[in-house]
């Protein structure tokens, strides 16, 4: 990628932090990653579909059960290559913006409530709204908490060194 | 091989998600995850739409699986979602983490219903 301001290294805005940097990738081989990922984690999706369907108008636990599980991966991830260890450029990329991206549906989740309040079930459909919300921070949260306690444990980072 | 359409429409989806990401971040910034709540509301407009052309009989299965479960169930996310929303929270921006939530079910909602009702007018 060219630099717009020559030999100038310092970026204008310090706060955009996606501008060309070194190690950086090249930016058509992370849209070929999150492609790729994205491509994996729909199909798992699309998988996960046709092994546990949701009747017509029935609690859609399969999208949530996704979503959850891809909301608990994703706060794994994000504390591994954040904040333990150093990972390839292209892992968050492909791994978090890919495959957890793909994987896990917000256009599927608002299209099941609508139907859900259009068949008459509005009771089910704030369920199934407020439940996934819920579930899918509680699996964030718990899952970058425990992930930080063990890196931590392992790392040996003094105040949480095994009895 | 139905698995096809679904991989076509999120290698798609998947990238023009994170391009959208980008260019919103680099207009708005990085304070407030703008990118994720755009592509979450217009894919909720898409599937929407999509879900009554497929009802009206006006598109097929194939439609269904390409455009929506591969392009807009790609497109869209609630990972990514769920952990800006947990980043805010734990940055100590406790309303911007809840402008997230309210903003994201609110709109999101309302652009499947808008996108359903779009199906219902094309498709009387």
């Amino acid at each position: 990628m060219p630099s717009a301001s020559g030999g100038d290294e310092e970026p204008v805005d310090p706060d955009v932090v996606l501008g060309p940097a070194a190690g950086t990738p090249p930016v058509w081989a992370v849209l070929a990653v999150v492609s790729a990922g994205g491509a994996l984690g729909a199909s798992a999706r699309y998988g996960a579909g046709l092994l546990w369907p949701t009747p017509e108008v029935g609690f859609p636990w399969t999208t949530l059960l996704v979503n959850a599980a891809g909301c608990a991966a994703m706060g794994v991830l994000m504390v591994l290559v954040a904040e333990v260890r150093t990972a390839h450029p292209l892992v968050r990329p492909f791994l978090g913006t890919g495959v957890l991206g793909g994987f896990t549906t917000f256009s599927t989740y608002t299209v099941d409530f609508q139907r859900l309040v259009e068949a008459g079930r509005a009771g089910l459909a704030v369920a199934y709204l407020f439940g996934t919300l819920v579930l899918a921070l509680v699996c964030v949260a718990a899952a970058a908490w425990l992930t930080r306690r063990i890196a931590g444990r392992a790392g040996g980072t003094g105040t949480e060194a095994r009895a | 091989m139905n698995w096809v359409f679904v991989v076509v429409g999120a290698a798609v989806g998947a990238p023009l998600r994170y391009l959208t990401d980008r260019a919103v971040q680099l207009w708005q910034g990085p304070e407030f995850p703008w990118g994720t709540v755009i592509v979450n509301v217009a894919g909720s407009a898409v599937l929407g739409f999509v879900g009554g052309a497929v009802a009206a009989d006006a598109a097929s299965e194939h439609v269904q699986l390409l455009v929506g479960t591969g392009f807009c169930g790609a497109l869209t996310t609630y990972s990514a979602f769920s952990y800006e929303t947990l980043r805010l929270a734990e940055r100590g921006r406790a309303g911007y983490a809840l402008a997230n939530v309210v903003l994201s079910l609110g709109a999101g909602c309302a652009a499947a219903f808008a996108g359903a009702a779009a199906a219902d007018l094309w498709w009387p």
